[in-house]
């Protein structure tokens, strides 16, 4: 059963079965590999797409309940926010191997839309999600401040 | 399109990492075109001179004597023939091939850092080839912290020579000599005219000339580097933010399919009965594909099991979960981790095989004025990269392809070989992005389990891991159980130092029963102790290993640099001494230590002891300065301590000190971790830091959260949370590093910060609590939150 799903701005038909993830309708369906599989059980954020502006895990959300929403992946992410993340990763060289840093920007994206200028404990509570084995952590903490003061 | 299809490379285009369509470039021929001129393509360039344009140079038309074949194919290091290395476009564009597998070390950066270097390239003209697994580069296996190490004299040489030729080819056109002519960002000039000659232009006219041979040579001398030793930016970061890039797990092929497996429990367990109909009626799956029973020794074959291939990973997942198997218990069913536990440490309280031995440990021990003991035990781990093993196989007739994220795609391609018994010359194996690695990725028995799967299936087929795959049948770091004597003299000074060391050998998975603990992991740790007391002997027990024991991030430094660095601050304790002091006295004056003088046979990391010797004053002076940095003995707040430790491995020398914070209710934080490494010439600063914070957060998840334990055979553990790692809200708050400046031989900078951190931290623990902890991991699995033990809190 075909299901019409918003994604970067474009409508994309997905012919996946009934309750398939929308990370393996992203990534094996519209080949769309940018979001990451790590867990598969909503434990390491390296899936976080944007659905209506809000982080979310895309590993344990069923495409098909997606209906009318609007999904944001790493390749279309855009705005204030997500140019000054990019900008900041890029100067600074934080990802490490970087699979887990689509999570990562994602997650940190949507925290500086919510709160301009956060602080450790922010940081902390929005980012403590998503996992990263190289342990760039200190490095995106310090990136994350200086987006913001960029924005 | 691939290079070798066609001999050239395909110009214009940004090298997108690897992957799709240009996943790996190879060049079979290109050592045969040293002096040939396909790797060269040439037009007009853009010299930014508007008064001046550059004429474009016919090579055909200009007489030159016949080239002889490059000189320079076995330097130290490998093959440095300049074109095996470099191919300039006729845009400009100089390609730096990178045989190392880029698993966020940034070796695409180093390497080309050094390349681009001698060649006095243009930066913004660099791209980089990724490499397929292929003899003629050399050494592929991205591990060991050595990819600078093996590869820096060769490069530079390729770099320069190629720099040498471009130079000599301006030189025959303009018909000056070539010490009148140099280069210099990518760009020929002369001293006789304001004239200039671009790389692009010059290229095709220089691969005519000859190869020089390394004596006429000249590389760079160090106060001329642009790139080395520089913060150079990531060649690959750009591509990472925007979700770009091809890592294993996200190869595509045409017509491919997916599958996960289910392997049997236990290593060795076979696969009984399998009822696959509930699977097959899973929709989107196609079918299942038993895989043969691994036998020992596991080396890198397929661990068996079946394999579910379906249109997409999600309905292989939902039909290996629909699917029944009746699993056969194999030899390693009665496995069980406190058992296993109990019984190396029984081995550990027994006299030992003598590894290293100086002076007389016993009667050094029996007369001592104060003596201490202690054991400690650390468990099995899991690599866990974030991106877990996968990889992509096709078959084409009885030809094999690979595209897979393997740490070594020159032992991939030999495995494939040997386990499926096809002619090397008709597998390519080409290396992907690694999403991390961590020792994980140098073993492809995922990518023989594709290869197997792909068969059977007639089609590409993506193998894909799941955590818990990951989690439940790798490769794990070796289990081990330590038990260190010392014996001290009325002024608390050690004189005796015994460390016995127990653990399965990583050689158990590739010979069967092997129990004896080997060289090269006695190295990493123990027979390298750089103390200086007149007594030492440091011991092996056996140990047989009952899951794949593979490395890991720095492999046995891991546990035998928290037994010797927790044991050194416990014998400062026994003798009411400042643990930085006694440590500094335990290495004691400045020399150079050859443990093989003492009875140890001792691989120093393959590298020559002349060459790379263990040098204390390089031990004493990180330790000075991370306790500089960290301000050591300080005063601090009711609940912190500062813990210092300092090892050698990888040939470099690192000291990390660790503040932590710990309530009364046990709860911690860690404030802050301060860092010296010494790793010689550095290539990228910046990255170095960066694997600096990142091994020392690997050893502290490894030592807070860290275990493995298996039962009746089975790994216990199945994803996160119940196999933890550290998060963002349990980093340190700081984190300082220092490098040393130097121009000694280049050391490894991946592994070695790990070690060091496991007893930094307990050595902090205790300074801040009083209580000694002895066996990892600290905390576990359970609690939400960086939270000690009752136990171990004051």
């Amino acid at each position: 059963m075909a299901t019409t799903l918003n994604i970067n701005g474009k409508d994309e038909t997905i012919d996946a079965a009934p309750g398939t993830p929308l990370l393996w309708v992203l990534r094996d369906h519209l080949k769309m590999t940018g979001t990451k599989f790590g867990c598969g059980v909503a434990q390491c954020g390296a899936c976080t797409v944007h659905v209506d502006g809000a982080p979310t895990r895309s590993c344990i959300t069923a495409h098909d309940s997606l209906d009318g929403a609007k999904v944001t992946t790493i390749e279309g992410v855009q705005g204030r926010a997500a140019d000054a993340i990019r900008a900041v990763w890029v100067k600074n060289d934080v990802p490490q191997c970087g699979y887990c840093q689509s999570g990562q920007i994602m997650a940190a994206t949507a925290l500086l839309v919510e709160n301009s200028s956060p602080s450790d404990e922010d940081i902390d509570a929005a980012m403590s999600g998503n996992i990263c084995r190289c342990a760039t952590y200190m490095s995106i903490r310090r990136a994350i401040k200086e987006a913001a003061s960029d924005v | 399109m691939f290079l070798h299809d066609i001999g050239i490379i395909p110009g214009g285009k940004k090298t997108d990492a690897v992957g799709k369509d240009t996943l790996s470039i190879t060049n079979l021929s290109r050592r045969g075109f040293v002096v040939g001129s396909s790797l060269f393509i040439v037009g007009v360039a853009l010299t930014g001179c508007s008064s001046y344009e550059e004429p474009k140079i016919d090579p055909d038309a200009i007489d030159l004597p016949e080239a002889g074949p490059s000189p320079l194919t076995e330097v130290k290091g490998g093959d440095a023939t300049p074109a095996l290395w470099i191919a300039i476009e006729e845009d400009g564009t100089v390609k730096i091939t990178c045989h190392r597998s880029e698993m966020g070390q940034q070796v695409w950066t180093s390497m080309a850092q050094i390349v681009a270097d001698e060649l006095e390239a243009d930066w913004d003209k660099v791209q980089i080839v990724q490499a397929e697994g292929h003899e003629r580069y050399g050494d592929q296996n991205t591990d060991g912290s050595r990819s600078v190490r093996y590869n820096f004299h060769r490069l530079r040489l390729a770099g320069a020579a190629m720099r040498q030729m471009l130079t000599e080819a301006a030189a025959v056109y303009w018909k000056m000599r070539p010490s009148e002519c140099s280069a210099s960002q990518g760009l020929v000039s002369n001293s006789q005219n304001s004239d200039t000659l671009s790389y692009g232009n010059l290229a095709k006219l220089a691969a005519r000339l000859q190869v020089p041979g390394e004596a006429d040579i000249t590389v760079k001398d160090p106060k001329d580097w642009r790139y080395i030793n520089k913060e150079i930016p990531s060649l690959t970061i750009p591509q990472i933010t925007r979700g770009e890039g091809t890592f294993g797990i996200d190869v595509d092929k045409p017509g491919m399919v997916y599958a996960v497996i289910a392997r049997p429990p236990q290593l060795f367990g076979r696969t009984g009965a399998v009822r696959d109909a509930d699977a097959l009626a899973v929709p989107g799956v196609l079918q299942t594909v038993k895989l043969p029973d691994a036998k020992p020794p596991a080396l890198f074959q397929a661990l068996g099991g079946v394999a579910v291939v379906a249109k997409d990973t999600w309905a292989a997942i939902q039909g290996r979960n629909a699917l029944e198997v009746d699993w056969i218990d194999g030899p390693n069913a009665g496995y069980d981790s406190e058992t296993f536990a109990e019984q190396m440490q029984q081995t550990a309280k027994q006299s030992g095989t003598v590894r290293r031995k100086r002076g007389n440990v016993a009667s050094g021990l029996s007369s001592a004025a104060n003596r201490i003991e202690a054991e400690y035990y650390a468990p099995h781990l899991s690599q866990s990269p974030m991106e877990p093993p996968a990889a992509t196989a096709q078959w084409d007739g009885d030809k094999l392809e690979c595209w897979a994220c393997v740490q070594d795609p020159q032992a991939t391609r030999q495995t494939l070989s040997d386990l499926l018994k096809i002619d090397k010359e008709n597998i390519t194996v080409n290396a992907t992005w690694l999403g991390g690695a961590f020792g994980r990725k140098s073993k492809p028995d995922f990518v023989v389990e594709a290869a197997l799967i792909a068969k059977e299936v007639g089609k590409p087929v993506k193998v894909t891991w799941t955590r818990e795959d990951e989690v439940r049948h790798g490769y794990y770091h070796s289990v081990s159980a330590q038990r260190l004597e010392a014996g001290m003299d009325e002024n608390g000074k050690c004189t005796s130092y015994l460390h016995r060391t127990v653990f399965p050998p990583i050689a158990s998975t590739f010979v069967p029963g092997m129990d004896v603990p080997t060289d090269g992991e006695m190295g990493l740790g123990a027979t390298d102790v750089p103390f200086a007391m007149p007594n030492l002997q440091v011991e092996s027990g056996n140990a047989k290993g009952h899951l794949r024991i593979g490395w890991l991030r720095s492999v046995s430094n891991i546990y035998h640099a928290f037994a010797v660095q927790s044991f050194a601050a416990e014998m400062a304790h026994a003798a009411e001494r400042d643990q930085k002091e006694y440590l500094l006295e335990l290495i004691g004056d400045a020399r150079t230590i050859d443990p093989g003088n003492e009875g140890a046979t001792y691989p120093n990391y393959d590298a020559s002891i002349e060459e790379y010797p263990i040098e204390t004053a390089r031990l004493t002076n990180v330790v000075n300065m991370a306790a500089d940095m960290a301000k050591w003995g300080r005063d601090l707040p009711s609940g912190h301590g500062l813990g210092i430790a300092v090892h050698r491995s990888f040939l470099s020398y690192i000291a990390t000190v660790i503040e932590v914070a710990v309530s009364p209710d046990g709860s911690m934080t860690i404030p802050g971790i301060w860092l010296a490494l010494d790793a010689g010439t550095v290539i990228n600063p910046r990255h170095a830091k960066a694997q600096m914070e990142g091994g020392t957060i690997y050893g502290l998840s490894n030592a807070l959260f860290g275990e493995i334990t298996a039962k009746n055979g089975s790994v216990v553990q199945e994803n996160f949370p119940s196999w933890r790692v550290l998060r963002m809200g349990e980093a340190p708050r700081a984190f300082e590093v220092e490098i040393v400046k130097s121009n000694s031989a280049p050391a490894g900078v991946g592994e070695p910060a790990t070690p060091p951190a496991a007893p930094a931290l307990t050595n902090a623990i205790f300074n801040a609590t009083g209580h000694r902890i002895r066996k990892l991991p600290i905390i576990g699995a359970s609690g939400s939150k960086l939270s000690l033990p009752a136990k171990e809190t004051a």
